[in-house]
């Protein structure tokens, strides 16, 4: 049946598009737990490596989840407000600083991090603080968390809405709390979850911002890569893994849109 | 009523004009007072600043420099809509998505603190009132249009709002459903004995709801009445084409005859400069046989319509008139018909 060739036909380049993407990542595990990866797996499997890497590197694990968690309070305090103005003053200033907003994801991340170092570069306590590379991460995750709120509050009627908790009696921050913040709830979660895992795996900025005592997890993984064998980097790979798959399925689970109920009129 | 506390509010807007940053100018000059416990219908086609003076009376616009809104005579021009204490029906609903029925219902009560046990209450009352005490727990988006119009007014009317106000509540709902409202907004109006200003572009919603309506026009005032006389006495031609439908003649009056195309029609008050009559279909029939009539049309279109049948006769006029006949006869396109026309519902503009 010809119906039948052709879905045969579609179904074997899916899976040979799907095995190009997951086999280096199961390759890149499995050295990761191999006791010597050119012997291959029938040296046998050992945690050791992973245990090395949590030995060596666990601050860099630390300062990671920590750079992230603090990367999102700064955007939420900042990006859920820009992204209130923005829906609510449509003027050509507003459409401006929305576009200028994007700037740090457009330009590369190398040359955000250049001008961070010419600007700041000399208030040494600021240049050795993890502080630094903070900066660089929310001018870099800003946009994300900005434009995820954005698109939910352009997608509600926030005018209505707002002058309806008004005539009710509501005032600005009964309003703001009780159905701005809820009503973009969705646009929210999915904005952090975005910030948390660009944040958590950002490298182009902060391997020009760190110093050897503000090192990432992904600075790390360079250094690993680059210094020691094989195996210790697979390990670290199935680590940094291991720490951003929730976030990834998490993320997955709230972009999923909602399913528009059709409600028929009843007779009245 | 017991769900309604204190008198209702007098409403009066002093020189209230609005224009908008770009340079438009939404509504002229207005001067008008609503008396307490009336309900006062704005109506006019899109763009005559029906809407921007509801939005001034509720506080979500500010007049230009020099107007002033008087609430029973106290000066509320600078208050905004949240210190206003007025209920609000959004034609968009404007029902929070984040909270249930009985949520939406019960917000401005908690927004003013008040215990949970008569907050229960209350929200109870409004449900039983707008008869949706089964659609209480319900998600907004698990509501029909009509339902959530309810949940709408039971919301706004919750707080026991000093006046209620209406912004086109009905527009969005399909014609039948909208009759059935029509007439629960106004048996609910009547039995609270509130202030209500209800803005619309439909003139049947007008008619059946307005104590008093005002008919606007590119953001003046055309004319503001009872519904029986700005229908039966529409001021200016813009009202009477805007309201119902008239018939137009065109010719001239002496010794107490208007001549025009289709012959003579006797009207001993004709005034001697009428160069033109307008009347509404139901003040012209079809002329028994046995009549005299002065006035007669070839019939261009009739339409049976069950209980009449809409004829369209063709008179020399730049358009045809309108008869709605109740005569138990068919009409022949074609056929010329007699024609007699009351002459207390003549109007001279």
């Amino acid at each position: 049946m010809k119906h039948r060739g052709l879905f045969l036909l579609q179904l074997g380049f899916t899976l040979v598009v799907c095995a190009f993407l997951i086999v280096p990542v199961i390759l890149s595990i499995m050295a990761g737990l191999t006791v010597n990866y050119f012997v291959g797996i029938e040296s046998g499997l050992t945690l050791r490596w992973v245990i090395e890497v949590w030995n060596g590197y666990r601050d860099t694990i630390f300062l990671s989840i920590g750079l992230s968690l603090a990367c999102l309070v700064v955007t939420l305090i900042l990006g859920v407000p820009a992204a209130y103005v923005l829906a609510k003053r449509q003027t050509a200033l507003t459409r401006a600083m929305e576009e200028l907003l994007v700037m740090p994801v457009a330009v590369p991340g190398l040359a955000t991090a250049l001008a961070l170092i010419v600007t700041y570069g000399s208030l040494s306590g600021f240049r050795t603080s993890w502080g630094f590379i903070l900066v660089g991460h929310v001018l870099f995750t800003l946009p994300f968390m900005v434009r995820s709120v954005l698109a939910v509050l352009s997608a509600i009627d926030l005018k209505t809405l707002e002058e309806g908790a008004a005539s009710l009696g509501a005032g600005f921050w009964p309003r703001f709390r009780d159905i701005v913040l809820p009503n973009c709830r969705s646009g929210i979660l999915a904005g952090s979850l975005m910030v948390v895992t660009l944040s958590m795996g950002e490298f182009n900025m902060t391997w020009l911002l760190h110093t050897p005592f503000t090192k990432t997890l992904p600075v790390g993984l360079a250094d690993a890569y680059a210094s020691l064998r094989l195996e210790v980097g697979s390990a670290y790979t199935l680590v940094f893994f291991l720490m951003i798959m929730p976030l990834l399925l998490a993320l997955q689970a709230f972009a999923k849109p909602r399913p528009a109920k059709f409600v028929a009129e009843e007779t009245e | 009523m017991t769900t309604q506390a204190g008198k209702p509010l007098a409403i009066a807007l002093e020189n209230c004009a609005k224009t908008f940053p770009d340079g438009t100018r939404a509504l002229e000059p207005l001067d008008f007072a609503i008396h307490a416990g009336e309900t006062v219908v704005f109506l006019g086609p899109s763009g005559c600043g029906k809407t921007t003076t509801l939005r001034i009376i509720a506080g979500l616009e500010e007049p230009d420099a020099g107007g002033r809104v008087l609430f029973d005579g106290e000066d509320v021009t600078r208050l905004p809509i949240e210190q206003r204490n007025v209920g609000m029906v959004f034609q968009s609903y404007a029902l929070f998505p984040n909270m249930t029925v009985a949520g939406n219902i019960g917000y401005g009560l908690r927004i003013r603190g008040t215990q949970e046990a008569a907050l229960k209450a209350r929200v109870g009352e409004m449900l039983d009132m707008m008869q949706i005490a089964r659609l209480a727990d319900r998600r907004i988006d698990q509501l029909s249009g009509g339902q959530r119009q309810r949940v709408a007014l039971a919301r706004a009317l919750a707080v026991r709002p000093r006046a209620l106000l209406l912004d086109e509540p009905l527009t969005a709902l399909d014609a039948k459903l909208r009759d059935t409202l029509r007439l629960d907004i106004d048996s609910l109006l009547r039995s609270l004995g509130i202030t209500a200003i209800y803005v619309t572009h439909d003139q049947a919603e007008a008619m059946a709801l307005g104590d008093r309506i005002v008919v606007m026009e590119h953001g003046r005032v055309a004319q503001i009445g009872e519904p029986r006389e700005i229908y039966q006495r529409p001021a200016t031609r813009f009202v009477a084409e805007f309201i119902g439908t008239m018939n137009r003649l065109t010719g001239s009056a002496k010794n107490g005859v208007f001549s025009c195309k289709a012959g003579n029609l006797p009207w001993a008050e004709a005034p001697a400069n009428a160069t033109e009559i307008l009347f509404r279909p139901e003040d012209i029939r079809v002329a028994e046989s046995h009549e005299e009539t002065g006035l007669q049309g070839t019939v261009a279109a009739a339409f049976f319509l069950g209980d009449r049948t809409r004829l369209f006769v063709e008179v020399g006029e730049a358009r045809p008139l309108v008869i709605e006949s109740t005569a138990r006869r068919a009409f022949r396109h074609g056929e010329t018909v007699r024609l007699a026309i009351d002459p207390r519902g003549l109007v001279v503009l």
